[in-house]
C-alpha cells in the first residue's frame, strides 16, 4: 500500500542522479549500441502500439476527449510508420558516410561516423502525449542511446499509460519513464544529459536550455508560435476551407503546434471566406458543434479560462463572426471565427492554441508578409493558399518559419524526408525520419593517414622556401605547387 | 553598441545580405583584405604570440584564404534548394528544403588563432547571408586592432561589424538578442554564453577544448615510421602556437616498453626543429601573456610533477617562453593530468598494454580529437567504436583541420555544433521545409464527420498500402 505512492513522492535530485548513473552504466556497457538491441526495441514499440490501441484511444479520450480517428491516426498510425521507417532504414543511417579528401592532405581517406550521444532526456507535451513522447524516442533508440522520458502531467491518463507500457514492452535497464510535475522535471534537469529533447512552450524552453547550459548539453527545442494562413482569391475556396479546418479544428481542436493560428486575406475576399467556413464547419461538425464527437475538448480549466479571456477582451468580443459558444462543465468551446480583431489585441499577441480563428484583413495580399513579420516571432509553420506563382515565390522567399506549405496545412508533418523543427522563437533543431537519427547522434569525423608522403615543409626550421611551398599547397593549385617545388 | 546592432538588424531586414551576389562580393573583398595585408597580419601575429610567418601562413592566413576560396566556388550549390522525394499518396506535390540566413549573428573568437577563429566562422556567416558582429579576443590585442581597422575598409560595414573591448563588452553583448551565437573558447565561458543565449532561445555553436590524447602503438617498431610518428607528434604539440591550441596533442599514451624509444625520438626531433635549449629556441610561438605563463609554470610546481620532467622545463619569464618540455608519468591526480594543458608541456603516460589507453581516455571528458598512431586495423576499429570525441585522426595530427569535407566540432564537454566547408554554411542557416500541394485530387476521408470507412482509409493510406486502398474503395474490403 505504501510503496507505490512513496516511490512517486520521493523522486528527487538523488533519485534522478541514481537513475542517470544506472542508465549511463548500461550505455557504457554497450547495451544500446548493438544493432540487435535497437531493432528489438523498435519492434517492441511497434507491438506496443498495435496491442494497446484501445487503451491508448481511451486514455486520450480521458485526457482530451480526442476523437478516436485523431488518436488512431496522429498518435498511433504515425508512430507505427516512424518505427517501420527506422527499422527499414537504420542500417543505411548507421553506415559511415565517405568524405572527400583533397590534395592538401594527400594521401588520406576520410569518413564521418555516427555514434550515439549517450543518455538522453525526452520531455514531451500534453497535446499529442503518445506521438511527442515516442516519436523522438524512435530516433534516440535508432541512434543507440539510453533514454529517460518525462511525459506531461497535464495529460495524466496518457502519462500513466505510457509509464506502464514502456515498463512492460521496452528494456527497463536502458529506457525509463519518470512521471510527475515541476519538482520531478527540475530534478531531472539538474542532471548531466548528453542531449535534451524538449517539446512545449517558449517559457519552459528557456528554463530547459539554461539548465542544459550548466552541463554544456546540446538541446532540441520543438516549440510553437502563431502559424499564419494567407488566403488568396481565385482558388478553389471549398477545398482550401476544408484543409484549413482539418488543420485547425481537426488537430486536437486547434491545440497543436502547427495548427493554423490566424488567417490573413483581402478585405474583398473576407466575407466569402467566412461564409465558406460557416458552410464547411456545419458539414463537419453539425449545427451543434459543442455536441460533436469529432472535436477534442480543451485540456483543462486553466486553458479554458485563458481562451475565454481572449474572447472576452474588449474590441474582440464584438468581432465574433461565427461560433463563440462555450460549455464550461465539459470544457468545450465551439469552432469560433473572428473577423478584423485589432492587431494589438491579446488574441493576436500570443499563440492561441485553441479553437479560435481570427481573420485579419489587408488591402493587398502582399501586405500580409508585413503582418506576419511584424508579429515578431518566427512561427513553426506558415501556410498560403493561392494559384499565383509569383505570390508563392515571394511567400517562400520572404516568410521565415520552421516549415511552409502551399495550398494545404499541417500535412508536412507526415513527410519524413522533410526536417521538422522551428527557427527563432519556434525552436531549434529538427527531427522526423533520418533527421531524428541525426538529432540523437554525434557525427564523428575520422581521417586516415598513411606514413608515405611526409614532407619536411610541415616542420621547422621554417624557411622562406617552405613558406612558398605551403602557400602553393594550400591554394590547391598544381601549377603553383610545381613552381614552388622547382624553386620559382 | 545598441545602435550598431540595430543597424545590423535594419540591414538584414532590407534583404541585401540575402542576395548571392552580395555574399560573393563580400567573399571576394575578404580575399583582397587577406592578400593585401599579409605583412600586417604576420606582424600582428608575431606581436601577439611570437608566431613565425610559416606558422602564421599555415595555421591562419592560408586557412582563411582557402576557406573563402572554397566557399566562393561552392556557394551556388549550397544555396540551391534540396529536393525531397514524396510518396504517391501526396501526389501531386513538390517538397524541398531551402536554406535561409538566421539573421544577425554574434561571433566570439579566441586568442590563440586570432585570425582563423575570427574569420573562418565569419566566412560561414557571410556565405549563409547573415549580418555579423565579430568580437575578437582582447588577449590578442594586435590582431584585434588589425581586424577592427581592416574589416570596415574592405567589407560592407553596415552588415559586418567588429567590436573591441574585454570581458565586460562580451557580457553586455550576451544580454542582447541574437539569431545565433558562435563561440570558440573554454568550457567555463561556453556555459556562460549558453546560459545567456537560453534567455532568448538563441541557438549556439560551442567550439571548446579538452585533453586531446595521442595513442602511440605499433608504429615505433619500424625505424622510418617511428621517425615520422615522432615528427608528427612534435609538429602537433609545439607546432601550433606552442601547444596553445584546442586540437594540439595534450598528452601521449604509450606502452611501457616503448616509452624510452619514443622519448628519445621526440627529444631529437625537438632539438632539430626548435633548437637545443631555451636560448636557441626558434620557429616556435611564445606564451600569450603572464597569466597563462604563470598557470603553466604552476602546473610544474608540484614536486612529483617536477620530478617527472625528462626533457626541458626551463622558462624565461621576461620573454614569456617555456621550452618544449616532456614529462614521464606525472601523478594521475595532478592538475597537469586533469585540466587542459594548453601549452608546451607534454606528459607521456605509460600503460602495460596499449588496450588500456581506451579506458584511460574514457575516464576523462570527451576531447575534441583523439589521435592514434597505429597500423592495427582491429585496434583502430576499437578506438572508433569504444571512445567518443569530436573527431579521430589516425597516424597524423592537426592535419584533419585542413579537410573541408570533414565536420569540425566537439561532443560532450568539448562542445557541440560544427563547421568548416559546407558545415560552416549550414551552421549559420535555417533549413526551411517547403511543401507545395495542388488542390486536386481531394481526399474526402481527411474530413469529418468521422466514420469507420474514413478510419480504415487513413490507416491504409498511412501504411502506403495502395492495393488495400483500392480494394477498400472498390468495396472489396470491409471497413
Amino acid at each position: 500500500m505504501g510503496n507505490k505512492s512513496e516511490d512517486k513522492a520521493v523522486f528527487d535530485t538523488d533519485s534522478a542522479n541514481q537513475m542517470v548513473n544506472k542508465l549511463r552504466a548500461s550505455f557504457v556497457a554497450g547495451k544500446t549500441k548493438s544493432y540487435e538491441w535497437r531493432v528489438s526495441q523498435l519492434i517492441a514499440m511497434l507491438n506496443m502500439m498495435e496491442e494497446s490501441e484501445p487503451q491508448i484511444v481511451s486514455a486520450l479520450r480521458d485526457d482530451l476527449s480526442k476523437p478516436e480517428l485523431e488518436s488512431s491516426i496522429y498518435e498511433i498510425a504515425m508512430l507505427k510508420n516512424s518505427c517501420k521507417l527506422a527499422l527499414k532504414e537504420m542500417k543505411h543511417w548507421i553506415k559511415p558516410e565517405n568524405a572527400k579528401t583533397s590534395l592538401t592532405t594527400f594521401p588520406s581517406s576520410a569518413e564521418i561516423v555516427s555514434e550515439p550521444l549517450g543518455v538522453v532526456l525526452v520531455i514531451s507535451a500534453w497535446n499529442y502525449p503518445f506521438l511527442l513522447s515516442l516519436d523522438p524516442m524512435v530516433g534516440a533508440i535508432a541512434a543507440g542511446n539510453a533514454i529517460v522520458l518525462k511525459p506531461s502531467e497535464l495529460a495524466p491518463a496518457s502519462s500513466s499509460l505510457l509509464a506502464k507500457l514502456v515498463a512492460r514492452y521496452l528494456d527497463g535497464s536502458c529506457i525509463k519513464v519518470v512521471e510527475g510535475a515541476v519538482p520531478q522535471t527540475s530534478a531531472l534537469l539538474e542532471q548531466k544529459w548528453d542531449k535534451i529533447f524538449y517539446t512545449g512552450n517558449g517559457r519552459v524552453a528557456r528554463i530547459v536550455m539554461a539548465a542544459a547550459a550548466k552541463h554544456l548539453t546540446p538541446v532540441v527545442l520543438e516549440l510553437g508560435g502563431k502559424s499564419p494562413v494567407i488566403v488568396d482569391s481565385g482558388i478553389d475556396l471549398k477545398v482550401a476551407t476544408r484543409r484549413i479546418i482539418a488543420g485547425k479544428w481537426g488537430c486536437n481542436n486547434g491545440q497543436a503546434c502547427i495548427s493554423p493560428d490566424y488567417v490573413i486575406t483581402t478585405k474583398d475576399y473576407a466575407v466569402k471566406l467566412v461564409d465558406s467556413f460557416k458552410c464547411e464547419l456545419e458539414q463537419f461538425y453539425g449545427k451543434n458543434p459543442l455536441e460533436s464527437k469529432d472535436l477534442s475538448r480543451i485540456v483543462n480549466p486553466n486553458h479554458f479560462d485563458r481562451l475565454s479571456k481572449l474572447l472576452e477582451e474588449d474590441k474582440v468580443s464584438s468581432k465574433i463572426a461565427h461560433g463563440g459558444q462555450k460549455d464550461e462543465t465539459n470544457l468545450k468551446i465551439a469552432p469560433t471565427i473572428l473577423l478584423d480583431v485589432p492587431i494589438n489585441s491579446l488574441i493576436m499577441k500570443e499563440e492561441i492554441f485553441g479553437p479560435l480563428l481570427p481573420i485579419i484583413m489587408v488591402d493587398k495580399l502582399e501586405e500580409s508578409f508585413d503582418v506576419i513579420n511584424s508579429c515578431g516571432a518566427k512561427p513553426l509553420a506558415a501556410y498560403l493558399f493561392t494559384n499565383n506563382n509569383k505570390l508563392k515565390e515571394e511567400f517562400v522567399a520572404e516568410v521565415s518559419a520552421g516549415g511552409l506549405v502551399v495550398n494545404d496545412t499541417t500535412v508536412h508533418l507526415a513527410e519524413h524526408n522533410l526536417p521538422f523543427g522551428g527557427v527563432g522563437e519556434s525552436g531549434m533543431g529538427s527531427y522526423h525520419g533520418k533527421f531524428s537519427f541525426d538529432a540523437f547522434s554525434h557525427k564523428k569525423a575520422v581521417l586516415y593517414k598513411g606514413f608515405s608522403g611526409d614532407s619536411s615543409l610541415r616542420y621547422p626550421p621554417y624557411t622562406r622556401g617552405k613558406l612558398r611551398l605551403l602557400q602553393a599547397l594550400l591554394s590547391g593549385s598544381i601549377l603553383r605547387i610545381i613552381r614552388a617545388l622547382l624553386g620559382w | 553598441m545598441e545602435k550598431s546592432i540595430a543597424e545590423l538588424r535594419e540591414t538584414f531586414k532590407s534583404g541585401r545580405t540575402k542576395s548571392v551576389s552580395w555574399r560573393k562580393k563580400q567573399l571576394k573583398a575578404f580575399l583582397d583584405l587577406v592578400n593585401e595585408n599579409e605583412d600586417s597580419i604576420f606582424k600582428a601575429l608575431d606581436q601577439d604570440l611570437g608566431k613565425s610567418p610559416v606558422e602564421s601562413y599555415r595555421d591562419e592566413l592560408g586557412i582563411v584564404k582557402k576557406s573563402a576560396t572554397y566557399s566562393l566556388s561552392c556557394l551556388d550549390k549550397w544555396v540551391a534548394p534540396k529536393k525531397g522525394d514524396l510518396p504517391l499518396l501526396l501526389f501531386p506535390s513538390k517538397a524541398e528544403v531551402i536554406p535561409e540566413p538566421l539573421g544577425v549573428v554574434l561571433i566570439f573568437s579566441a586568442w590563440n588563432f586570432p585570425i582563423t577563429l575570427a574569420l573562418d566562422p565569419l566566412i560561414g556567416a557571410i556565405s549563409a547571408g547573415n549580418t555579423v558582429l565579430l568580437k575578437p579576443s582582447e588577449l590578442a590585442p594586435a590582431c584585434m586592432s588589425f581586424l577592427i581597422q581592416a574589416i570596415p575598409q574592405y567589407l560592407d560595414n553596415k552588415a559586418i561589424k567588429v567590436i573591441g573591448g574585454g570581458a565586460d563588452v562580451g557580457e553586455r553583448l550576451l544580454e542582447l538578442r541574437w539569431d545565433k551565437i558562435f563561440f570558440t573558447g573554454s568550457p567555463r565561458v561556453g556555459r556562460l554564453v549558453m546560459t545567456a543565449a537560453a534567455k532568448h532561445l538563441t541557438p549556439v555553436t560551442l567550439e571548446l577544448g579538452g585533453k586531446c590524447p595521442a595513442i602511440v602503438h605499433n608504429t615505433l617498431s619500424n625505424p622510418s615510421k617511428a621517425k615520422v610518428t615522432a615528427k608528427r607528434i612534435v609538429g602537433a604539440k609545439w607546432g601550433p602556437c606552442t601547444g596553445q591550441a584546442c586540437i594540439a596533442i595534450d598528452y601521449v599514451l604509450v606502452e611501457e616498453k616503448s616509452a624510452s624509444t619514443l622519448i628519445e625520438l621526440l627529444k631529437k626531433c625537438i632539438q632539430r626543429f626548435y633548437g637545443g635549449n631555451l636560448k636557441e629556441l626558434n620557429s616556435i610561438s611564445r606564451i600569450v601573456n603572464k597569466n597563462q605563463f604563470q598557470r603553466l609554470v604552476n602546473l610544474m610546481k608540484d614536486p612529483h610533477v617536477a620530478a617527472s620532467v625528462v626533457y626541458g622545463g626551463s622558462v624565461d619569464e621576461e620573454q614569456l617562453v617555456i621550452e618544449p618540455t616532456i614529462l614521464l608519468d606525472p601523478p594521475l591526480d595532478s592538475e597537469i593530468m586533469n585540466e587542459e594543458i594548453f601549452g608546451p608541456l607534454l606528459p607521456i603516460i605509460t600503460v602495460k598494454n596499449i588496450e588500456e589507453s581506451i579506458e584511460f581516455i574514457n575516464s576523462k571528458p570527451n576531447p575534441l580529437v583523439i589521435y592514434a598512431f597505429t597500423e592495427d586495423e582491429t585496434f583502430k576499429k576499437r578506438i572508433l567504436s569504444d571512445t567518443s570525441s569530436g573527431s579521430v585522426t589516425f597516424n597524423d595530427a592537426m592535419i584533419q583541420f585542413l579537410c573541408d569535407s570533414l565536420p569540425f566540432g566537439g561532443v560532450g564537454q568539448s562542445g557541440f555544433g560544427r563547421y568548416h566547408g559546407k558545415y560552416s554554411f549550414d551552421t549559420f542557416s535555417h533549413e526551411k521545409s517547403v511543401l507545395h500541394r495542388a488542390f486536386y485530387p481531394e481526399l474526402e476521408p481527411r474530413y469529418p464527420p468521422w466514420t469507420n470507412f474514413k478510419l480504415m482509409f487513413i490507416k491504409l493510406a498511412y501504411g502506403f498500402d495502395y492495393l488495400g486502398l483500392m480494394l477498400l474503395m472498390l468495396g472489396f474490403r470491409k471497413s
